[in-house]
């Protein structure tokens, strides 16, 4: 973890309410995709965690999107404006486990950290299948950067405007030979692909309300199968096995 | 030179800076961050006879100048933290430790203090009596200046160390409490603990936080705890440190002031982990702008006749 500040660089919307933010700082701390960092906001007292999208040696992006005060102010701050910034916070994703046969599944905004790790894994020489769940089809965002890396794009929307009429669950039941899961989204979402019956391991991103972020205050612990755990510590990024609902 | 020392019932520290419990764990977040010697104390996490889980998510809720917690006293139990985190602790911190013992009947707390009569580097037993008393349906100790004494006599019975007892806000009038404690053989105070507080989602028309309620703390309890740091100074003649919303050197100082020898920091770690750094880097120069070359002659200096 390193604390620094980050100035903001460039906004853009991707939908009603879903935003790319790219920042300038030092992203030194950041280890593995699927990282968050803890952003301080003007007159509020905690700060937002918010997951690492994409980053480089000097530049993070995140796609942020408005739920209540403290992200509405965040994605309409100028360029220039500068912010206090905890990051490399967490686990994030182990590449080594996932095999020959990993898909990523997104939900929403969750999307976000499956772009970096897309990323390295196409870096890597393997650019992976991607499915991803909307409600409508006005409501997707980052599709062009997805396949820009190379990756198999797979599309659910709930209302079938585009891609599959359904769930992000339909289009991996569409790839029987997936067996792991790298995944992030909304809790049913998650829940619905933990119970996929093909398959035999996972990687999945879970949020709770965080005091610190940090590991100090277990604010935001959950039982797991190995006992509590600290989401911002010991996860985001919890293994299939060890989850329970 | 500015003197920053102070001392709490016999035990010296190098400045009055102290992170609260529950905000500081056992001290290996902040390690990673900075070299922890710099620090006066560190109060461990509330540690009670058995492990407990805590309470269900959500635990944290926000609020203006502040948040709220209902963490529940998730610890690994006493024996746990005896083996795994006091070893450890020695490696990071070569200070005086408070030991912050929760529990869940009068006996219990007696327990915990006693297994640590042994724990050279523990020097002060921070007793939280914010605790639900099993055998009195679930009465807050810290409620009742009856229950409160028996803790305090019970935990001074088992240990040589001295006895913080650490007292909650929640009360009608702190001072009764704190004069129970005190005529009990309570070496010092601590308080305050959190506010009692809660919050409602306007959408869901549902508290927040699971447990319903949770314990106010941050910035905007900080008048709240100072004037009952004031009112309690007024009342016993034991030391006392001052917590509840401290966030600047200033803050410390004006805790100081209003009858604190030391001066606990809670919420803030959470908002900015080098907090207390910053404080202690920056008390020096805010001594220095007021004229004060002693720390500790400041304790109490508001008062007047
Ligand atoms: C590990 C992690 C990664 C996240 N990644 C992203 C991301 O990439 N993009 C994105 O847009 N959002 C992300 N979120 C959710 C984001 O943190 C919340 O939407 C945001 O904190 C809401 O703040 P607010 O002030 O707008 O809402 P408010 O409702 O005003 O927030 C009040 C309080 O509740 C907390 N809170 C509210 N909703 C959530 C939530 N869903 N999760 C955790 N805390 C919450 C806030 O942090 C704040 O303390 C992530 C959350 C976690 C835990
Ligand atoms: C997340 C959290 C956990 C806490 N856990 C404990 C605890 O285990 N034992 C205890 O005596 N006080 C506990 N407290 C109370 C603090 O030590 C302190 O008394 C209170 O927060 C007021 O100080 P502050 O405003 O500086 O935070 C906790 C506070 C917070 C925010
Ligand atoms: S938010 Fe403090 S321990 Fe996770």
């Amino acid at each position: 973890m390193k604390k620094s500040f980050f100035t903001l660089e460039h906004t853009r919307q991707l939908t009603e309410d879903i935003w790319e933010l790219i920042f300038s700082g030092d992203t030194s701390a950041v280890t593995a995709p699927g990282q968050f960092v803890n952003v301080e906001l003007p007159e509020k007292f905690l700060r937002r965690p918010i997951s690492i999208c994409d980053w480089t040696a000097d530049s993070l992006t995140l796609l942020v999107k408005e739920a209540g005060e403290g992200t509405r102010q965040l994605v309409r701050f100028p360029s220039g404006t500068r912010f206090d910034v905890l990051s490399g916070l967490g686990n994030g994703f182990d590449l080594e486990q996932a095999g020959e046969h990993a898909i990523l599944a997104g939900g929403g905004i969750g999307i976000a950290p499956l772009y970096g790790l897309a990323r390295r894994m196409a870096e890597r020489g393997h650019a992976p299948v991607v499915a991803l769940g909307f409600r409508t089809k006005t409501d997707t965002f980052y599709l062009e950067e997805f396949s820009a890396l190379g990756c198999r794009l797979l599309i659910a929307t709930e209302d079938g405007s585009l891609g599959t009429k359904g769930f992000v669950t339909d289009c991996i039941r569409s790839l029987p030979e997936c067996d792991y899961v790298l995944t992030c989204g909304p809790l049913p979402m998650l829940q619905a692909v933990h119970s996929l019956p093909q398959l035999k391991g996972g990687q999945f991103s879970f949020e709770a309300r965080m005091g610190c972020g940090f590991g100090a205050c277990m604010g935001c612990s959950v039982p797991t199968k190995g006992g509590y755990k600290r989401v911002c510590k010991d996860g985001p990024i919890l293994d299939k096995e060890e989850i329970i609902w | 030179m500015v003197n920053l020392a102070v001392s709490l019932a016999g035990v010296t520290l190098k400045n009055p800076i102290i992170p609260a419990s529950g905000t500081f764990g056992y001290g290996r977040e902040y390690a990673e961050l900075y070299d922890l010697n710099i620090l006066g104390s560190f109060s461990w996490k509330g540690t009670t006879g058995q492990a407990r889980l805590g309470n269900p998510q959500p635990r944290i809720a926000e609020m203006t100048g502040g948040m709220l917690n209902a963490v529940g006293l998730q610890n690994p139990g006493i024996d746990k933290v005896l083996s795994d985190e006091v070893p450890h602790i020695a490696e990071i911190f070569q200070g005086p430790v408070i030991a912050n013992v929760g529990g869940f009947s009068v006996e219990e707390y007696a327990e915990n203090c006693r297994k640590l009569e042994d724990v050279k580097q523990v020097r002060i037993l921070e007793v939280n009596i914010s605790c639900p008393n099993v055998h009195a349906g679930g009465k807050n100790f810290g409620c009742d200046p009856k229950a409160a004494a028996e803790v305090t006599k019970a935990v001074k019975a088992a240990t040589n160390k001295p006895v913080f007892m650490k007292l909650t806000p929640n009360v009608t009038d702190i001072t009764e409490i704190a004069r129970a404690c005190e005529d009990a053989g309570a070496d010092g105070l601590c308080l305050i603990n959190t506010l009692l507080g809660m919050r409602i989602d306007l959408k869901s028309r549902r508290p927040v936080i699971a447990n319903r309620t949770g314990g106010v703390s941050g910035p905007a309890v900080f008048p709240v705890a100072l004037r009952m740091v004031w009112d309690v100074y007024e009342a016993v003649n034991i030391p006392i440190i001052g917590c509840g919303g401290v966030s600047t050197a200033e803050d410390a100082v004006e805790m100081m002031l209003a009858g604190a020898a030391a001066v606990e920091v809670g919420a803030a770690n959470l908002k900015d982990p080098y907090a207390c750094k910053t404080i202690i880097e920056t008390l020096p120069d805010v001594c220095q702008r007021l004229g004060v070359t002693n720390l500790s002659q400041l304790t109490g200096g508001a008062h007047h006749g």
